[in-house]
């Protein structure tokens, strides 16, 4: 009996519910986009007609600029930690730029496929499944982006702060997921599948 | 020590605020953000929702009375049998539930709402909203081009029947986008009860000591988070083979179906342990409180919980058995389907052994919960004969497999749920329901429902196939379809009861108080209906049963649980 917690003077500590329920959306996240990846493996090889995957360019430089900016999110994580706004503000930004030149090259990337190798969604299986897949990942980006220029914006008008540390870092957990799904994507579309 | 008790709420008088005029009070309701009205509102609206979709079976039913009938058209009962389907997994089973959930799981933890209260009202809209775009393909289906016609293929949507050559117009596109918009509410509503479970516990109340029913809601979130989102995938997927030609379940262009049929029920099988969870949730609660009993065995209900939750993502293609697998693939899926019987087996036996030895009270609740048990049991063993891959050669897609999902849902969560809502009505609106309807809805509910699904076994051992419009006098199904329609009346007969007892309790029922049932959990140490923020302090506790210690100083429960 004597045993039992005793509560009054007890810490009683519980985690942090933004990052439990970031935790919980990248578990549903990721389930979508295991599917997506099911069937574009499932589909390699089966084209009868239409370009093969042998068309693509490993998107290499994209893929630097991606994995780095978790590193560059990261840095601006622990400098609003401890306060640091200013340098915050810049890597925030860096991150943004780096999510940017992403979108781009993924951009320039369809344009070439379409215009140069005539691979569209209703190409053939190939094109279903490359654009679903790779479009999937790069519209996750871009909501990341319209978050990340949100919080850069208040963090220009003042409005973020040290006490805002445990929110940033809640978003940051979707972009470490999103770049995170890239390495999977590019390992089964330009390495396992190409 | 022991003077720390938990500080009964009751102590501060809730102010109730004044009924304003009609708009005032529609307005409160629309703009809430309290888990407790968000609880009422998603379980009114699947209420709602199951009286629509027990018309639709009504209806099927009464096509199916006499062979040759036609008292409606064969396009109308293809889009009525899926309709019924899509209607009660998605807007009654999986509503009500988050319902239950919503309202209590933060109560029995001892918290003041949801972690997120504005993402839980988004969610319940989302559902809400998505409810009545399926709906309304009744009139927009067919766009401007005629008649609006609904989804018509099986609730499960098997391609290419889906495509846009065997299915145009917009029908299938309303049930894709109505199912995202729920799904989406569905999934916000998971990782809002997965935050307040793990991060909003009040003081003392340890994993370990949280009542069974958050427990299971906790594996049913963490569940739905994996299943019901490959199903948008799906969706995402048919969409996108009919709007911008894409060839996912095209055959034509080398896509398979078969793609779509295992993404159907990688979805599909987990599903139906989202909707039988919270059913074991609420008989967690009523069964050890009108028995007079701690529940048996409160470790291995959690474990075979979590148990049931892994094993059911290993099990869907027990749907599939007769599309031609490998035997290897056939032996698998036997296998890991009959896992899940040891695992709800487990529960069975500790349900019983609650109830062994225990002072019963056969109150409604408690009739409820012991007629799902006995049908849950006959549901489980008919499952574990369809799970064997020849045995479901023979009777897949027969009414032997109708009567058998049936069991479950209608014999093992729609029982469950009525016993939710005379065991907490109370508590919801401070008055009591009429026992004596209670029991006639019982009784009445309960023969109508043997009279119909027993005899489905039997026309399907016959032979009768599933979805068919019409048959052929003389092959021995016309007597038992008969019966099964007058047991179809029965049960509508019996809702009805239960409609009635709820109107009528809800302004004419006696006052409850706070604690009808004498029970355990936190809920009960609220005023009823609680105030919105639930604890006027927030509670402590030391054991699974708070109020049986404050009731029991001298013998509290902390003294000898582990």
């Amino acid at each position: 009996m004597s045993d039992l917690p005793i509560f009054a003077d007890e810490p009683w500590i519980l985690p942090s519910r933004g990052r439990i329920a970031m935790w919980s959306l990248i578990v549903a996240e990721s389930a979508i986009f295991s599917l997506f990846v099911v069937a574009y493996i499932y589909y390699i090889g089966r084209d009868q007609f239409g370009p093969t995957p042998s068309v693509l360019d490993r998107p290499i430089l994209n893929t630097v600029c991606l994995l780095s900016s978790s590193l560059t999110i990261w840095i601006a994580e622990r400098a609003i930690e401890q306060g640091r706004m200013r340098r915050f503000a810049i890597f925030w930004a860096i991150t943004i730029l780096l999510g940017l030149k992403f979108i781009i090259g993924t951009i320039t990337e369809f344009r070439t496929l379409i215009n140069r190798d005539g691979l569209t969604i209703d190409a053939n299986l190939f094109g279903t499944t490359f654009y679903s897949l790779v479009g999937l990942h790069a519209t996750h980006v871009l909501v990341g982006l319209v978050g990340l220029s949100l919080i850069l914006a208040f963090t220009l008008f003042g409005k973020v702060n040290r006490s805002h540390a445990e929110r940033i870092q809640v978003f940051s957990m979707y972009w470490h997921f999103v770049d995170a799904v890239w390495v999977v994507v590019f390992t089964v579309v330009y390495i396992v599948g190409k | 020590m022991s003077d720390q008790t938990i500080p009964v709420s009751g102590s501060l008088q809730a102010a109730y605020p004044e009924r304003g005029t009609l708009l005032e009070w529609l307005h409160g309701w629309i703009v809430t953000v309290d888990h407790k009205k968000l609880g009422i509102l998603y379980i009114t609206y699947a209420l709602f929702f199951l009286l629509v979709g027990g018309v639709e079976a009504m209806l099927i039913r009464i096509q199916l009375m006499v062979p040759h009938n036609h008292v409606i058209s064969p396009e109308m009962y293809d889009e009525l049998f899926t309709m019924h389907g899509t209607t009660m997994v998605f807007l009654v089973g999986m509503p009500i539930l988050f319902g239950f959930a919503n309202y209590l799981v933060p109560i029995m933890i001892g918290a003041r709402d949801m972690a997120f209260p504005r993402l839980n009202a988004f969610s319940f809209w989302l559902t809400a909203f998505g409810g009545l775009l399926l709906y309304y393909s009744f009139l927009g289906g067919f766009g401007l081009y005629g008649m609006g016609n609904a989804p018509d293929v099986g609730w499960f949507a098997y391609a290419p029947l889906t495509g846009k050559s065997f299915s145009p117009g917009h029908n299938m596109d309303y049930w894709a986008l109505a199912l995202i918009v729920s799904g989406f509410g569905t999934v916000g509503t998971a990782i809002n009860i997965i935050a307040t479970t793990v991060s909003l516990r009040c003081k003392g109340m340890t994993f370990f000591r949280m009542p069974l029913f958050v427990w299971l809601l906790l594996v049913v979130s963490a569940l739905t988070l994996v299943t019901i989102t490959p199903l948008t995938a799906a969706q995402v997927m048919l969409l996108l083979d009919r709007y911008l030609g894409a060839h996912f379940f095209d055959a034509q262009a080398g896509g398979s179906p078969m793609l779509w049929i295992h993404f159907f029920w990688i979805f599909g099988h987990p599903e139906v342990y989202v909707l039988v969870l919270p059913a074991f949730a609420i008989a967690n609660e009523v069964i050890p409180v009108f028995s007079r009993k701690a529940i048996f065995g409160y470790p291995a209900m959690v474990a075979a919980s979590v148990g049931i939750g892994f094993t059911s993502l290993a099990v869907w293609a027990h749907h599939m058995f007769t599309v031609g697998m490998s035997s290897a693939g056939n032996s698998f899926f036997v296998i890991s389907t009959m896992v899940v019987g040891i695992f709800t087996g487990i529960k069975v036996f500790n349900w019983l052994a609650t109830m062994w030895g225990g002072s019963i009270t056969f109150s409604t609740p408690m009739l409820f919960c012991t007629g799902f048990l006995f049908q849950f049991l006959i549901a489980g063993l008919t499952g574990i004969m369809l799970a064997v891959a020849p045995w479901d050669w023979q009777l897949h897609n027969s009414y032997f497999l109708i009567a058998h999902f049936h069991y479950v849902l209608v014999g093992a969560i729609i029982m469950c749920i009525f016993a939710g809502f005379y065991y907490w009505f109370p508590k919801a609106t401070g008055r009591m329901m009429s026992e004596t309807l209670g029991k006639w809805h019982f009784w009445v509910f309960i023969i109508g429902f043997h009279m119909s699904f027993d005899t489905m076994h039997f026309v399907g051992l016959l032979g009768m196939p599933r979805s068919i419009y019409t048959y052929e006098p003389n092959r021995g199904w016309d007597t038992l379809n008969l019966i099964i329609t007058i047991g179809a009346f029965v049960q509508a007969v019996g809702v009805l009861i239960f409609v009635w007892n709820l109107v009528h309790a809800y302004f004419r029922g006696k006052l409850a108080g706070p604690d009808p049932w004498d029970a355990w959990t936190l809920e009960w140490a609220t005023p009823s209906p609680p105030p919105a923020y639930n604890f006027a302090v927030e509670p402590e506790v030391r054991s699974r049963r708070p109020l049986w210690d404050i009731k029991h100083p001298n013998d509290p429960d902390w003294k000898y649980e582990q």
